[in-house]
């Protein structure tokens, strides 16, 4: 039993040493001053941070209904949003083309009002909010759900309209799995690449980001691509701390002082 | 408006609930009601239908002279039109604020234009007139429960309520604060005058709290008479170990310690 935990231990432990130490630090320093980094970082960093905040935007109040609906389709509708995360990005991206591209179902209409979206910065963000909404989705309807019905209860004989309820009383009591979620969804859109090859394509400077590039940089150099892949790794290993610190925070000043 | 001086809610609901129909008849004046009843009889579910928070087949409710549920007409008012002061088991204070911002909470749901500054004092008000100004800025979480329940009590009245609808207000408290709590929501009660529905286990609380008493049993409302009346001639077996009849002699001196050991174990 022990073996084999320490086997998938080692397994997942490994390729972290090999990103940290193969090549040693003179060529990842070398990797990062390659032209495809900076460029790709600052797309990566700007998409992903205007995309989350679609998501929260536009996921909460989704989210909300969802959670309190008492019809039955909503479940459904729970389900049916759940399905880019068990697609294959590339799907997505074949799917989203099908819908906003040039030819697409929509795309027509797109173009008429002057807007064709693909292979652009907006199909960057477009890309990243289809394939990490979900994330915050469930993250949100889990944590909506798990409110307790009294205190919404209470809200509402108090005269509590239904903005109050969400604004004053939901979302403040349900905040730290709301932040979670939108951190999962961030840590998705950055890693997307599937999608974006797709319907964003791979144009450095204008829809390249870090994981493109990373793939891009793996035809020039191993270690640019490795030094790329470690800026990725820096991110997403920031977010899991603070985000751990930040939830014990949370916990901390819950936790009811004996009088 | 003329023949409705005194505050009155009335109720004619029915609605399958599980197993059996919720079918129950209740009016109440100024005198508060206590409800009892088994676990899993409905009381929960009566007063979850009487804020709104329970679809409801048929029936209707009536507060005073306005009507807050009717099947036949379509009326469903919102429970936060309704006017009603809920309070749950534990009080229901949102955690996330303090003692004051909970109670400015209802001010700013009723009057949305008063300023910020203005709500806090009028909240002031509210805790000061319950005795537990010096509290206004603790956490529900470092409050006593009986603490709790005079800010739950103040949030509730500041929210301008018609009628009081109590579910099992001491249920959570420990013994010394059960009594406490009970004077003090006994005399809260009588001089406001609303019409209240109080869920209870407990015998004490029906004594100290209401005069009357409706029984309910699968759903359905056996029997509502004054205390007095349910003790003489208690309608199920519930009320009668409930209220420990042998032990009864007119309106004092129900319940002791052991009888409410008896009720509790049922």
């Amino acid at each position: 039993m022990v073996g084999l935990g320490g086997c998938l231990l080692l397994f997942i432990v490994l390729p972290f040493v090999a990103l940290v130490l193969d090549g040693g630090p003179a060529a990842i320093l070398r990797g990062l001053g390659c032209a495809l980094t900076w460029p790709a970082l600052r797309l990566s960093l700007g998409t992903t941070l205007v995309s989350v905040v679609l998501v929260v935007v536009g996921g909460t109040p989704l989210a909300w209904w969802l959670a309190r609906s008492r019809w039955r389709s909503a479940r459904w509708l729970e389900i049916l949003l759940q399905l880019p995360v068990v697609i294959p990005p590339a799907v997505g991206g074949i799917a989203l083309l099908l819908a906003f591209g040039r030819r697409g179902l929509f795309g027509g209409t797109l173009e008429r009002l002057g807007w064709t979206p693909a292979f652009s910065v907006v199909a960057v963000i477009m890309a990243q909010v289809f394939v990490s909404a979900p994330f915050y989705l469930q993250a949100a309807v889990q944590a909506f759900g798990r409110l307790d019905p009294n205190l919404l209860a209470v809200a509402r004989s108090l005269g509590a309209s239904p903005p109050r309820l969400l604004f004053r009383v939901a979302l403040p009591l349900a905040r730290p799995w709301l932040i979670g979620g939108a951190a999962m969804s961030w840590a998705r859109a950055l890693g997307e690449f599937g999608a974006t090859l797709m319907f964003a394509g791979n144009m450095t400077g204008k829809t390249q980001t870090l994981p493109l590039a990373i793939y891009t940089a793996l035809e020039l150099d191993i270690h640019t691509a490795q030094a790329l892949s470690l800026l990725l790794v820096v991110f997403a290993f920031a977010l899991l701390l603070s985000l751990r610190r930040f939830n014990r925070g949370v916990e901390l000043t819950r936790q009811p002082a004996t009088p | 408006m003329t023949d409705n001086c005194v505050p009155r809610l009335s109720i004619a609901v029915q609605t399958a609930l599980g197993p059996f129909c919720l079918q129950a008849s209740l009016e109440v004046g100024a005198e508060p009601v206590a409800l009892v009843g088994p676990n899993g009889s409905g009381k929960t579910s009566l007063l979850l239908s009487i804020l709104g928070l329970r679809q409801l087949q048929r029936g209707r409710i009536v507060l005073s002279d306005e009507v807050l549920f009717d099947a036949a007409l379509a009326i469903d008012r919102p429970t936060e039109e309704r006017h009603l002061a809920y309070l749950p088991q534990d009080f229901g204070l949102f955690p996330h604020l303090s003692a004051i911002d909970n109670v400015a909470f209802a001010l700013a749901c009723r009057s949305e234009r008063v300023n910020p500054r203005q709500r806090r004092d009028q909240a002031m008000t509210w805790l000061d007139r319950f005795g537990i100004g010096n509290l206004a800025e603790r956490n529900p979480s470092r409050l006593s429960g009986g603490e709790r329940q005079r800010v739950a009590l103040a949030r509730a009245l500041a929210s301008s309520p018609k009628a009081l609808l109590l579910d099992e207000p001491t249920a959570s408290l420990d013994v010394e604060a059960r009594v406490e709590v009970r004077a003090f929501l006994a005399e809260s009660i009588r001089s406001l005058g609303l019409p209240t529905i109080l869920v209870t286990h407990d015998a004490m609380d029906v004594e100290a709290l209401a005069s009357r008493v409706a029984v309910l049993e699968k759903g359905q409302v056996v029997a509502c008479a004054l205390l007095r009346d349910i003790c003489s001639a208690p309608p199920t077996s519930f009320a009668s170990r409930m209220f420990c009849s042998s032990r009864v002699s007119g309106s004092v001196g129900i319940a002791g310690p052991f009888c409410n050991e008896d009720v509790r174990h049922n």
